[in-house]
């Protein structure tokens, strides 16, 4: 987003800007100047730098958010296996403190970066930068970011991924999107996990769970799955193929893609329908 | 609670445009956020004496301005009431919509004092 070129001016914000708004006095004789920008435009803006760095390199970013605990590692663990022949994949850990996420991921032989936030309860854009100094794009396919376990905060930080994959674990509850449907909206696939615990769960119902979802205007995929078993993988695996071949396509006619949820796509077209 | 880390992302801005302005202080800054922007007022408000103090904000009042959440049916195009759990149409009942208003997290506008100048 930026003051200079205009992209922030909408049917309902206008009149801010034109004669006698961006300047206008107020009744204490001060001034008062319009600005209308995104508050988080300086992460937005690092966020488009990394997707520059991801795109050019070839790489499809993928950002895991869940709640803690949900299996967003034995996730990566069970893809890593499975597709780690077929892609080349790296991983970039976000916890609150330790490295024991990417010692997980580092096991089976791909290279992982831990951030450790320390108290912040979300990983932004500038923290990935960093990471990815540490990591050789040239080397990778897809890159996983697993954001710290937490539905509310990483829903509203761009990281400059290309796609949100949400995990909502069978012991949780099928209506956390109605809960928290801020990050729920921001999916691009919802991953229903920990499916082999559901024989003995009588109030989870992955329909229902998809149900919350729709509410939530979401067109989004849901694919319920176990990473301890092995049931149903292949279509997360088939999920994965599909947006790395989208990259490539993108790649080759040299447009890029933001998740599902755009605040500044939003912005453009804020109170229109006011 | 990332709210003290969008106050700070905020008081950023703030400096930024103080700067441009020529401003000597900044006396009030308003913001519009809806409820889709996840991101609890309150919260804000509570951060800001502490993300603005000792700098060219201090004292400032900040006004949060909280915008209506309404979306638009791609079905019916018709513009209803929305909650953040509950975006369907309000007129067919189709999930094919768009939040036209709700997922503001604007600086809208500051109100400053200018380098020696009567403002």
């Amino acid at each position: 987003m930026c003051d200079t070129c205009g992209c922030n001016v909408t049917e309902g914000n206008r009149h801010l800007i034109e004669p006698g708004g961006r300047h206008a006095r107020t009744e204490s004789g001060r001034e008062a100047v319009s600005v209308l920008q995104d508050l988080l435009s300086a992460n937005d803006h690092e966020a488009a730098h990394n997707r520059e760095h991801f795109d050019r390199h070839g790489v499809l970013a993928i950002n895991l958010m869940s709640s803690p605990g949900s299996g967003k590692t034995a996730l990566l663990e069970a893809t890593i296996e499975r597709l780690g022949k077929e892609f080349r994949i790296g991983v970039v850990e976000g916890d609150l403190e330790t490295e024991n996420d990417a010692a997980r991921v580092r096991k089976k032989g791909v290279p992982a970066v831990q951030i450790t936030t320390g108290t912040a309860c979300h990983l932004d854009a500038h923290m990935v930068h960093k990471a990815l100094h540490e990591l050789d794009l040239g080397e990778l396919d897809i890159l996983f970011i697993e954001n710290v376990g937490n539905l509310v905060c990483p829903a509203s930080f761009d990281l400059g991924q290309h796609r949100n994959v949400t995990l909502l674990s069978v012991t949780e509850g099928d209506d956390k999107p109605a809960k928290y449907p801020v990050m729920f909206r921001a999916s691009d696939l919802m991953l229903v996990t920990k499916s082999d615990l559901l024989a003995v769960l009588d109030d989870f119902v992955p329909a229902q769970a998809e149900h919350h979802l729709r509410h939530l205007a979401s067109e989004a995929p849901v694919v319920t799955l176990s990473a301890k078993t092995g049931d149903n993988l292949e279509s997360w695996f088939d999920w994965l193929r599909d947006e790395a071949i989208a990259q490539e396509e993108r790649i080759a006619q040299g447009r890029t893609v933001r998740p599902r949820v755009q605040p500044e796509g939003a912005l453009l077209h804020a109170h229109s329908g006011a | 609670m990332h709210e003290l880390a969008v106050c700070q992302a905020l008081m950023d801005q703030v400096v930024l445009v103080a700067q441009r302005e020529q401003a000597r202080r900044v006396t009030g800054v308003t913001l519009q956020i809806g409820p889709l922007a996840g991101v609890e007022p309150q919260l804000l408000l509570d951060a800001w004496p502490i993300a603005s103090a000792g700098g060219v904000a201090q004292g400032a009042e900040l006004l949060i301005e909280s915008m209506p959440l309404r979306v638009r049916c791609l079905e019916c195009g018709c513009d209803t009431d929305a909650a953040p759990n509950r975006l369907l149409c309000g007129e067919c009942g189709s999930f094919r919509t768009r939040p036209i208003s709700g997922e503001e997290l604007l600086l809208k506008s500051l109100e400053l004092e200018r380098d020696g100048k009567v403002a």
